[in-house]
Order: C-alpha cells, then structure tokens, then sequence
C-alpha cells in the first residue's frame, strides 16, 4: 500500500514531460522506421498504405540527389572534422607555450564560440561575393582582394568552389569550441612528465608525440566523436554559405539532412509510387545507422587506442 | 697558471657559443608561435570585421562599386534602423518587432516549460525511488544520442494534424515550442548535479516533516542554481538559433529573428532589379550576433560548462 502510494506521487512528477517525450520522441522514432518501410505512406490522412517494402531506400538510392547530398555530407565530414582538429590543436598547444600576450589570443580565438551558425555563414557568403553581371553589385572581399572575378559561392560557382568554401567555414566554426576543450586538457597534464622530459633533453617534437598526444588522447577522441556526429548534420552551414534567400538551396548543394527536410510538406507519390515522405523517412534512417556506425567505430577504436 | 686561465676562457667561448644557439633556436621557436598564432587570430577576427564593414556602408557604395572597400566611404548608421523597420510582401510585410516578440515570447516559455520539466524529471530520477525509475532512466540515456533529424517527419506530420503548422494563431507558437519543450540532456545534466547532493540532507528534512516537493524547491534547486542557470541560457541561445523546424511549422507572422536574418533585403528603392542590399544583410547579422556575444560575455562559465558536456551548441 504504501509502495504503490510512493509510486503514484513519483508519477506526478513524471507525467506530463513523458507523455511529450512519448509523443514527440519515442513515437516519431519508432515511426520515422515504418513511414520508411511503407513506400506509399500517405501523410496528409496518416494512413500506411498497403505495400512493406524497401522501396524508398531504392529510390532513394537511385535518386541522383540524394547519393549527391551524401557525397557533399562525406566531404564535409572528412576534411572539415580532421583538418579543424589538428588546426586546433595546434593552436591550444602553441597558446600553451606562450606567456606574454596568452591572454589577448585566447579572448580572440574564443569570441566565435557562441555566434549564430547561419549569421556568421551569411557573412562568409558576403566575403566571398560576385555579381552574376558585372557592376550590378560590388565584388567581395576575396575577389577584391586577389583582383580575381571568380564567382566562389554564387549560383555559377562550380562544385570545388562552393565546397572550398563551405570547408573553410566549417573549418572556422569548428575552432574555437575544440581549442577550448584541448587548453583544458593541456592544463590538466601534469608537469612532471614535461620536466622529466627536460632532465632527459628530449626535443620538442619527441615531446609533443611521446608526452602531450597521447595524454591528450581521449580529449581527441572525444572531440572525434561529437564532432563527426555534428557535421553528418551539417545543413545550416551550407545553407547559409551558398543557399540564396530564405530556405532556398540548389539541390546539388544538398547535405544529408536538407534532402530530409525536403521532403516536408511534399504530399503524394513520385513516378514510381513512392511516398516523399518515406523517402525523406528513408533518408533520415540512413543518416541515423551512418551516425551510429561511426559513434561505435570510434568508440572502439578510442578503447584500443586511447592512452589513460 | 696562465695554461689554466687560457682553458678556462676556452670553456665559457664554448658555454657561451652554446648558449646562443639555443638562444636563437628559442627565439625562432617563438618567432614561429607568435606568427602562427596571429595569422589565426586574424583569420577569426576577419569575418567579424568584414560584418561590421559591411553593415556601415551605404547601399550606393554596395550596389554601384566594382569592387568593395574596406573601410566604409560613406558612414552610414542608418542601415540598422532601416533594417529594423525593413518588411516584404513575401513575409507578410511584419518587420523586426515582430519577429523579436515572437522570438521572446518562445524563449520564454520554452525556457520555463523546458526549465521547469527538467527539473521535476531530473528530481524523480535523481531522488525518489518508485518502480520502474532504472528502465526510464536507460531510455533516457539511449533516445539521447538520436539526432532530432530522425524525428522530424513524423513530428511534422503530428503537429499537422493537430492542426498548428501554418496556422495564423497560437497554434504556431505550439507548433515550435511543444515537440522540443523535454530535453533529455537537460534532464541529464541535472540529474547529475541532483545526484551530487548529498543523501543526509533528505533525510533531514525528511525528519522534520518536510515533504518532497518542499525539499525539491528549497533545499535542491537552490543547491543546483548553477546547473538550472546553464540549462536556462543554453534553452534562451537555443531559441535565439534556431531556424529550420520554426521556419518550416510556423505561419508568417510567427516565425523568429532567423527568418527575419534570411530574408532578402533587396533594394526597395529600385524595386525592378531586386538587388541584394548586402549593407542590410549585414547590418541584420550585426544584430543576430550582438546579443550572443553579451550573453557569452556575461555568462561565459555557465555556457562553457554547458557546450563542453554536450559537444553541441544550443
């Protein structure tokens, strides 16, 4: 009796915030996989329709789109993530080695650390600007400064272009958050290693791969880890980098996660009689077995490799 | 006695000699560092530079140079109040004020909603002891790691067919604020703290009669202050941030300053070419960024602690 009265009180607190979370989290997870599954899923009557296939994951596979926005996802991922990582650390380790001025280079290269993802991408667009005709508008910072006319991020820009771009301001965001983390990993190094290491007159390089690196390791593999995950769900960044006005984005310049959003709003079947919506559903399962095949990878490998 | 003086000078040549080169190789070591380090200070300083640039040149200076400059020609603060007051067709002719409010009034209760959930969850899981507390717990702690695009789809449809996407009530603002009103990092982070707390204190107050709402309120909360206040303004940046759901759910008259940043700013002098005035673009981003940077400033310790445990931002 009074177990089950200690349980009812318990209750009232959990109520209402798990009935939205059952709402709004469990049940669109369960429902994401079977919207998916059923390839004629009507969203406006919410019905399933009749057909259990593996339709739209083939159509989304065959959709030149969708393999695309995977691609422009992949690169992101794999040059912003690695090149980002040793930029910033590389940076944390030289601010470390320093003592006049430490403190003004650490207030510049923390004050980009909470800004708007899509302010600061706007920016960058602006930077990298060129009028489709010439005179209609100023040139940007880049092509003033390199007397160039080269359009970078504009609807003309090739494939290379806009993607250079798009890196060196994932790149840019990416820094200060991650130099943050490994200052606070370096402060934690003990000092004793890198005097033994002075009595020992090892040369810096010896020290920073015997000593730092691998102390530092699991701060590395966990920066690894969040921000793999981040940029598989790169969308605003691009976006706001190369899209045009609002929401508008060429779909070649797709990631991912736009071709899911896509999908909103979109109601009927395409040519082959699958729904948009399973196909979006499709997409975001894809991207959710990506994501977690990439937490576990790294995870394992952090266990072999991660020195404690 | 003289062969003993000579050696000796011998010697402090050598120490000497020594200690230059590793002067200069110290001094190169440092020439290096500082010169790598203020090439990136520029680099993330530029940006910021080039925004504020921009968003004081005149719309002539933008629109009818080649090339842009890199100081403003003309000085022209008046880009921020027609920015403030700019409004088109295509978004329902409303204007920043508008969008602001929205903005506060989400903030405000999602921040109270989301604030106020967390810690009743995070206070049940933390100290109460019912049936069925561990299984919840690991559900928890498994939905925590599924990106919300996963769950965007059906959470559309949802909120379709309860009839708030576009609609031109309060039934947008639902459409933003309910599906992400439970955090389940929230509720962890606090959870955590909570756990810190030591046991005897409950029973303490368990001994003189206090109930288990009376010690969440005066004896927890207070204790987690630090924890609720970081809880608090990543909920505030959240909204301040957030873009594409609200975008999408909200009717025009309802969606945040996002939208407002994105919208295109042409020339509405000259209507016929459409022009992007970039000095307002900019001037638009000035004031998305501004506020960001104050709360940074202000509560640089709680947004840190925050950002650093959940590896995203907001």
């Amino acid at each position: 009796m009074l177990d089950h009265k200690r349980d009812l009180k318990a209750w009232l607190y959990l109520i209402l915030p798990l009935f939205l979370l059952t709402i709004f989290t469990f049940y669109p997870l369960i429902k994401t996989f079977l919207i998916s599954l059923f390839s004629e899923y009507n969203a406006l009557t919410d019905d399933f329709g009749r057909y259990f296939d593996f339709y739209a994951y083939t159509a989304i596979f065959n959709d030149r789109f969708f393999t695309n926005a995977l691609t422009n996802t992949l690169v992101i991922v794999f040059v912003s993530v690695p090149v980002s990582t040793v930029l910033a650390l590389l940076i944390a380790v030289s601010l470390n080695s320093i003592k006049p001025l430490q403190k003004i280079f650490q207030t510049i290269f923390f004050i980009p650390y909470v800004t708007n993802a899509l302010a600061i991408g706007m920016v960058f667009n602006v930077m990298f600007s060129h009028p489709l005709v010439g005179g209609v508008a100023a040139e940007g910072l880049i092509n003033t400064l390199f007397q160039t006319a080269i359009d970078w991020v504009g609807p003309t820009a090739t494939v290379e272009r806009w993607r250079t771009v798009v890196l060196i301001y994932t790149i840019w965001s990416a820094l200060p958050f991650k130099i943050l983390v490994f200052i606070g990993g370096l402060q934690n190094i003990s000092k004793q290693y890198y005097d033994a290491a002075k009595i020992d007159a090892a040369p810096k390089w010896k020290v920073m791969t015997r000593i730092t690196i691998p102390l530092l390791s699991p701060i590395i593999s966990y920066i690894l880890i969040t921000s793999f995950i981040g940029s598989f769900k790169a969308y605003e960044s691009v976006l706001s980098v190369v899209g045009t006005v609002g929401r508008s984005l060429d779909r070649n310049r797709w990631t991912a996660v736009a071709y899911v959003y896509d999908k909103i709003g979109i109601s009927g079947l395409d040519i082959n009689n699958v729904s948009y919506y399973s196909r979006g559903a499709a997409a975001a399962v894809v991207l959710f077995f990506i994501i977690m095949i990439f937490t576990f990878l790294n995870l394992y490998i952090s266990k072999k490799t991660v020195h404690y | 006695m003289v062969q003993a003086i000579q050696l000796k000078t011998n010697q402090d040549y050598q120490f000497d000699q020594k200690l230059k080169i590793q002067r200069t190789g110290q001094f190169l070591r440092n020439l290096l560092l500082y010169s790598f380090l203020t090439v990136m200070a520029f680099v993330v300083i530029v940006p910021f530079y080039w925004m504020l640039n921009v968003s004081f040149q005149s719309s002539n200076e933008v629109l009818n140079s080649l090339n842009v400059s890199f100081f403003p020609k003309v000085f022209s603060p008046q880009n921020y109040t027609n920015v403030f007051l700019y409004s088109s067709a295509a978004q329902g002719n409303i204007d920043f004020s508008r969008y602001l409010f929205n903005t506060v009034l989400v903030a405000f209760f999602t921040t109270l909603g989301g604030t106020l959930f967390s810690i009743l969850v995070a206070f049940a899981l933390a100290r109460l002891n019912f049936k069925g507390r561990d299984f919840i717990f690991t559900v928890l702690l498994a939905t925590m790691m599924i990106p919300g695009e996963m769950l965007v789809i059906s959470n559309f449809v949802t909120v379709s067919r309860l009839g708030w996407v576009n609609a031109n009530n309060a039934g947008s603002y639902l459409a933003v604020i309910i599906p992400f009103l439970v955090s389940i990092f929230h509720i962890y982070l606090l959870r955590q703290t909570f756990k810190q707390i030591p046991n005897e204190l409950y029973y303490a107050a368990k001994v003189d009669g206090c109930t288990d709402f009376k010690y969440l309120w005066k004896v927890m909360v207070p204790m987690a202050k630090s924890s609720i206040v970081t809880i608090v303004i990543l909920r505030i940046m959240g909204t301040w941030n957030a873009y594409i759901w609200q975008d999408i759910v909200a009717n025009e008259k309802y969606k945040l300053v996002t939208t407002w940043l994105r919208s295109s700013f042409v020339d509405l002098a000259d209507t016929g070419s459409g022009r992007v005035l970039t000095n307002y673009q900019m001037a638009a981003t000035v004031i998305v960024t501004v506020p960001l940077l104050l709360l940074f400033i202000f509560f640089r310790k709680y947004i840190m602690s925050g950002v650093s445990r959940s590896g995203v931002k907001g």
